[in-house]
């Protein structure tokens, strides 16, 4: 569904993705996991259009979209979850839902609001409330259901997990599974490695702007280099 | 003292005045809100909508109520251009380089004008331009009554437009976050675009309102224009309520100076409540804490 081939991108001078290969297929958590730095973030940028690519291909659906505008990329169905949630501050929560499906699945607008607060019934009680005044939490689950209602077939979660506390954090790990099993295509970005190769199907580990480390969760679990390189055993 | 009647006619007269200067600010709050730019060819392209409404009247007998209907949509196209196409790409995101981008437009716009049309003042005659309502014992001008109530219907259309829509929801988020409107697929270049046509078609209102009452030189927009800057600090930059309100105070502000001080000094009131805002409310009424 995403293959991604010698990716380069970077900001002035800096380079910062250094040539990454990576493919997510239909239907798989992708856990995509790397130090704070490593250009997890920008990665995410340049897939949904924000920075350019410098150089190397990125497909959706077999389509290039590395020089595609955003919101075309939205339009297809690639959505984006960012880091630091990036919801409208001084809107309401319904608006914040509202303007989730701005470019796609407007028609289904209302009955995926309803989705979303089934999903989260925490925002239905706070519908009105201003989206800058809720919660750590509930503005992370905010941000995935603004990103919800634009019906994505391929979501991308960019740290779901920063900055909340640890049993919030386990609800967000249940709640990728639980999307995931109804269907939805995920490449999870997180600097938690354990729980992300819980819940992954497949990852690739960054360092230093390239793929340092990919197979199946279960392969990376056991194998010696992320125990020692990132669980400290 | 005065007797009531002219003070309450002072009053009235000042809120159809300051009606007029409220849409003026409110184009130039939007913009700011929203593109966070201090669009300084405000002036300059009140001053074409003005000649345009003047230019239908001389040419083709256009009554300036009727020329609303091409005058309006004229400058929001013109408005959208020049941020898409203009200020936009000369810009490259610097927000510098968009402040002396506009200067350089209004230099530009009003020295155009002035090679068209040269110095000259020029007016439009209509038969109701001296036409008063008479509302208890006080006479108000009939056009400036019509200005103020089309100020009404224009700000309640634009917050209609800015709450109750798709495109007013994008001009909103895209202001205070502008990575997240992009990753819900708002273009954000066109909303810009939009947002600058908003505030220029608002100055199409106001050329069209104030055509029957005022004159037109390549000059005048910049009068307007410089009290609405006073207003939109009153209010708070970028607060669509705090220009309405500002707009209000400072056309009676000026309509008090002017019976206390003598017509010439009028604007001194302004420009004192602007010092004193400045000194002791720099948010403004309705701004939010920087």
């Amino acid at each position: 569904m995403l293959e991604i081939t010698g990716l380069r991108a970077g900001y002035g001078g800096t380079e910062v993705l250094r040539g990454i290969d990576m493919q997510v297929a239909a239907g798989e958590v992708v856990a995509v996991l790397g130090a704070n730095g490593v250009g997890k973030t920008t990665l995410n940028k340049v897939i949904s259009g924000v920075v350019p690519a410098r150089a190397g291909e990125v497909r959706f659906d077999g389509r290039r979209i590395d020089r595609a505008p955003a919101a075309s990329i939205v339009a297809a169905g690639l959505v984006h979850v960012p880091e630091g949630r990036k919801i409208f501050p001084q809107m309401s929560v319904r608006e914040n839902l509202e303007l989730g499906s701005y470019r796609r699945a407007r028609t289904r607008r209302s009955s995926n609001i309803e989705r979303v607060f089934t999903i989260f019934p925490r925002l239905r009680e706070r519908t009105r409330q201003a989206a800058g005044t809720l919660s750590g939490g509930e503005q992370q689950m905010l941000a995935i259901g603004r990103g919800l209602m634009a019906e994505p077939r391929l979501l991308i979660l960019d740290e779901p997990s920063l900055g909340l506390s640890p049993l919030l954090v386990e609800e967000m790990f249940i709640l990728v599974r639980r999307l995931s099993a109804e269907g939805l295509t995920v490449m999870l970005v997180e600097q938690n490695v354990v729980q992300s190769l819980e819940i992954a199907h497949r990852a690739y580990i960054i360092e230093n702007g390239a793929v340092a480390l990919y197979g199946t969760a279960a392969e990376l679990l056991a194998g010696p280099e992320v125990k020692r390189a990132y669980l400290g055993l | 003292m005065f007797p009531t009647e002219i003070l309450l006619e002072a009053l009235l007269n000042g809120l159809m005045t300051g009606a007029i200067y409220a849409l003026i600010a409110l184009g130039l709050t939007l913009v700011y809100g929203v593109l966070h730019i201090i669009n300084f060819a405000h002036g300059a392209l009140l001053t074409c909508a003005m000649f345009l409404v003047w230019g239908g009247f001389a040419l083709v007998g256009l009554d300036p109520y009727v020329a609303l209907l091409p005058v309006v949509p004229l400058m929001f196209a013109l408005g959208y251009g020049v941020q898409r196409w203009v200020i936009g790409p000369a810009s490259h995101g610097e927000d510098n380089n968009i402040l002396l981008v506009t200067l350089g437009l209004s230099i530009i716009l009003e020295n155009a004008l002035l090679a068209v049309f040269r110095s000259d003042t020029r007016t439009l005659q209509t038969d109701y331009a001296f036409d008063v309502v008479p509302v208890g014992p006080l006479l108000l001008s009939t056009p400036r009554l019509i200005g103020a109530a089309a100020t009404l219907v224009v700000t309640g259309l634009l917050w209609l437009l800015l709450n109750r829509t798709d495109t007013g929801r994008a001009i909103r988020a895209v202001a205070h976050e502008k990575l997240g409107a992009q990753l819900v697929g708002i273009d954000v270049r066109h909303i810009y675009a939009v947002t600058f046509g908003i505030g220029t078609a608002c100055l199409g209102v106001v050329a069209c309102l104030l055509m029957p009452i005022f004159y037109v030189n390549p000059r005048s927009g910049g009068v307007f224009v410089l009290v609405a800057f006073t207003i939109v600090v009153l209010g708070g930059m970028g607060s669509v309520p705090g220009a309405l309100l500002g707009g209000l105070l400072i056309g009676v502000v000026e309509s008090y100076s002017a019976l206390y001080f003598g017509d010439s000094l009028g604007q001194l009131g302004i420009f004192v409540i602007f010092i004193l805002v400045l000194l002791f409310r720099p948010s403004g009424l309705f701004g939010a804490r920087a």
